[in-house]
């Protein structure tokens, strides 16, 4: 058994879904409002997908599920996303 | 390691992608671990603390995949991991155990924004702070230090159980000198001679092993989950500012 990881390790399946790396983008908890880079949420990969959770209040984030050539991805857990334009 | 002109800070960084690799080389990092040498002619070079997702695919089309920190700051086309065995994982014992030179790998990346260092971005020092194979991404970033010769002042304090532990040993002397300093603290047993204390980290040792809070440094803290969040929190308890502590977790108990 094993404990959480970090958003760190959502890079890989939300670059096949964003433009760019988002990891280093803020977040908005829906849940408690706290503002946080998706890096430092908390990630539990042992479901059937990736369940992110913030890191001050434990609300679900988002959730990620790879099924074959589809993702399902649920962002309603975040308010808002602040995204950098690519250079 | 060799040494590799990194991309200007502001430039676009390597997009992510999925990359067939040939394994060139494969040898013993640690009693639990293995380095592994990558041949990824696609390969477009990636930033010290990146990251890269391995998928391996099963006869019977079962995929499973997991992150691992680059450890180095690459050249285009060669990768190298140390991936340490995971017990009772799905993708690292075969990694360190069934592995051969000429066998091919899935890998997609280069990965994270996050937890990487680029060169010449300000001149406040930098702290890392690793647990066991943690030191990972961190040996990319004092490589990348080393090889720019950025004048970045530099320390890294590892913790490892025992010295055959330690990730990179010989690495990590060689880049030791002015700008790069090395502590490390033995957890279980420590090597014949050494005259410093054997035992967990705490928050003093922390304390007085790492770049103080008054010097502004960026830090750098990869572990377990367990280990970042210990040293998080202490980091923070000695004054440094929450935005400045990055952090990686790769699980374990």
């Amino acid at each position: 058994m094993s404990s959480h990881l970090d958003g760190n390790a959502l890079a890989g399946a939300l670059s096949d879904v964003f433009q760019g790396d988002v990891t280093a983008a803020s977040a908005r908890c829906a849940g408690c409002g706290a503002v946080s880079v998706l890096a430092e949420a908390m990630v539990y990969p042992d479901a059937p997908g990736l369940v992110v959770r913030c890191a001050s209040c434990d609300h679900v984030l988002a959730t990620i599920v790879e099924a074959g050539d589809r993702v399902f991805l649920s962002l309603s857990g975040m308010s808002t996303i602040e995204l950098r334009r690519r250079p | 390691m060799s040494a590799q002109p990194l991309a200007p800070p502001g430039a676009a960084r390597p997009r992510a992608a999925w990359h067939a690799a040939t394994v060139t080389d494969v040898r013993r990092e640690t009693p639990t671990a293995v380095r592994l040498t990558l041949d990824v002619p696609t390969w477009p070079g990636s930033e010290a603390g990146a990251h890269l997702d391995v998928r391996l695919t099963a006869p019977d089309g079962y995929q499973a995949t997991r992150s691992y920190s680059i450890a180095s700051a690459t050249p285009g086309g060669v990768v190298v991991l140390a991936v340490d065995e995971v017990p009772d994982g799905e993708v690292s014992p075969f990694l360190t155990r069934e592995l051969r030179s000429g066998d091919q790998l899935e890998v997609h990346g280069p990965l994270g924004a996050f937890f990487v260092w680029r060169p010449g971005q300000d001149d406040r020092p930098v702290q890392l702070v690793a647990g066991g194979s943690g030191v990972v991404p961190l040996y990319a970033m004092a490589a990348a230090h080393g090889a720019t010769g950025d004048g970045t002042f530099f320390r890294l304090l590892y913790s490892v159980r025992r010295p055959e532990d330690a990730f990179f040993s010989d690495e990590l002397a060689a880049l030791t000198g002015p700008s790069f300093e090395l502590d490390v603290v033995y957890t279980r047993a420590a090597p014949e001679g050494w005259a410093g204390p054997v035992g967990r980290l705490d928050k003093g040792a922390l304390a007085a092993a790492t770049i103080p809070a008054s010097h502004r440094p960026r830090l750098y803290v990869c572990g377990s989950t367990r280990f970042v969040e210990t040293i998080a929190t202490w980091l923070q308890e000695l004054g440094h500012a929450a935005a400045d502590i990055r952090t990686e977790r790769f699980g374990g108990l």
